[in-house]
């Protein structure tokens, strides 16, 4: 049994089966932040978006926005390269709390 | 208002027909799309071709034979001559250049002062014709002598996406054709000496809108290469013939009609290329749109085949275009036609 089928990233609207209207308010603003052009272009927004879907590991996400940033005229050299930013980030994320460390390591008296 | 049959079809079953049904579609919507005028006569001139890409609906390659004869040519050259509202000739194949009555269809209709385009695939400049080996290098400065609007198949302005679509090498070479396009004028400000391009996705998945897909292409192209051209249509991939063959493979036949039915677009379907043009087959038969020509979809009227030798403006003006269900690829989204995007 695998966990995962493509073919149920179709059925996201069926979460709204027990709470139509909650799930309503959900499409309408994610429909409205990504789906539309605004400050930002949908290319854009799709290429944010696909980087998003790397970080949480979401494998419906990573189909969908692979799809949607072809879609929106990205290329594969773009798309990449967002997810490089996205990794970048993950590992200054984590770096930056080295600085944490540091100032453990001053109150322990060992810096 | 006469009847229009369908003689034969080619890979389309019943089942895409009745599952993806385009005239459904129009009724529930109540649309209806008659021809508007007839102005292009678009001549499929040969299959023969020196490349065989991924998404040609034509299957073209070089080792097709098909190819137009002269008493076909002369016929075509006196249907524009007596036909005074249709005021394009659009070549297109395979590579149009390798039909051997190429040059004198071009010259002879300029003479008519119709406005001739070629689809040019750019990189016959540079290989030649594959089955003779007769150079085609003289093919820019040919175009720029007869003020031929060339319209070329780029599918990016990088090499990944051109050459996984379009054979390996072919990106080097479209470039290379494309500066020599330029040096004689094509593309630039003020000459009159049209190059347009033509993007269609590399996938299963519809095409980016066609204003900022050209800022990209005019950005990148002259940033990289220094080439300037006109405009970039955008086109949808028909789901038929080779194409139709790659989604069965990937498994992505379905999902991807789903998606142009789904997009179907009634602005877009107002301006289908089929309302105002006519397609010629290399035998003379006539169809309503390349597309239908492939799949052998010929316009009969009163139970005959119409050909460029009955030709009859007036029937072909009141016909019945037959519509099918590789139809949604020319509705949806923002339209696609020869022409780019149609809403």
């Amino acid at each position: 049994m695998e966990y995962y089928d493509s073919n149920d990233l179709k059925r996201f609207n069926e979460v709204g089966k027990f709470g139509e209207d909650l799930m309503k308010k959900f499409f309408d603003y994610y429909n409205a932040a990504i789906g539309e052009d605004g400050a930002l272009t949908k290319r854009e927004k799709a290429l944010i978006a696909l980087a998003v879907s790397h970080v949480k590991q979401c494998p419906y996400c990573i189909d969908s926005y692979t799809t949607q940033c072809l879609e929106s005229g990205a290329d594969p050299e773009q798309m990449t390269e967002a997810l490089h930013v996205a990794a970048s980030l993950e590992a200054g994320i984590t770096l930056i709390h080295g600085i944490q460390m540091h100032n453990s390591l001053e109150r322990n008296g060992a810096l | 208002m006469s009847q229009v049959t369908v003689l034969k079809r080619n890979e389309i079953s019943s089942t895409d027909e009745s599952k993806y049904n385009f005239y459904k579609t129009l009724s529930e919507k109540r649309i209806d799309l008659p021809p508007v005028m007839i102005e292009t006569l678009q001549i499929n001139i040969t299959k023969l071709c020196n490349q065989t890409c991924v998404h040609c609906h034509v299957d073209a390659s070089p080792r097709r034979k098909e190819q137009m004869d002269l008493e076909s040519v002369d016929r075509c050259l006196e249907i524009l001559a007596s036909n005074q509202t249709i005021k394009n000739l659009d070549l297109t194949g395979g590579a149009p250049e390798l039909n051997p009555h190429f040059d004198y269809i071009v010259t002879e209709a300029g003479k008519l002062k119709k406005h001739v385009m070629v689809r040019h695939n750019l990189t016959v400049t540079i290989d030649g014709n594959p089955v003779s080996g007769e150079s085609k290098r003289y093919l820019p400065r040919f175009y720029a002598e007869n003020g031929v609007e060339v319209i070329s198949s780029l599918p990016y302005y990088q090499q990944y996406f051109t050459d996984k679509q379009r054979g390996k090498g072919v990106f080097e070479k479209s470039i290379e054709s494309i500066l020599l396009l330029n040096e004689q004028g094509f593309g630039k400000e003020g000459t009159g000496l049209e190059l347009n391009f033509v993007y269609n996705p590399v996938g299963a998945y519809l095409p980016a809108a066609q204003k900022s897909l050209e800022a990209d292409f005019k950005r990148e192209l002259y940033k990289k290469y220094g080439i300037e051209f006109n405009k970039l249509f955008v086109i949808t991939n028909m789901p038929i013939n080779r194409f139709r063959t790659q989604l069965m493979k990937l498994g992505a036949y379905d999902e991807y009609m789903t998606k142009l039915v789904n997009a179907f677009n009634p602005s877009a379907a107002q301006g289908v290329m089929c309302r105002s043009l006519i397609s010629v087959g290399h035998n003379g038969r006539i169809y309503d749109c390349d597309f239908n020509q492939m799949l052998e979809m010929d316009v009969v009227i009163d139970s005959e085949p119409m050909t460029i030798f009955n030709f009859d403006y007036d029937k072909l003006s009141n016909r019945r275009i037959s519509f099918g269900s590789h139809c949604f690829g020319c509705t949806a989204g923002a339209g696609s036609s020869c022409g780019g995007a149609t809403a």
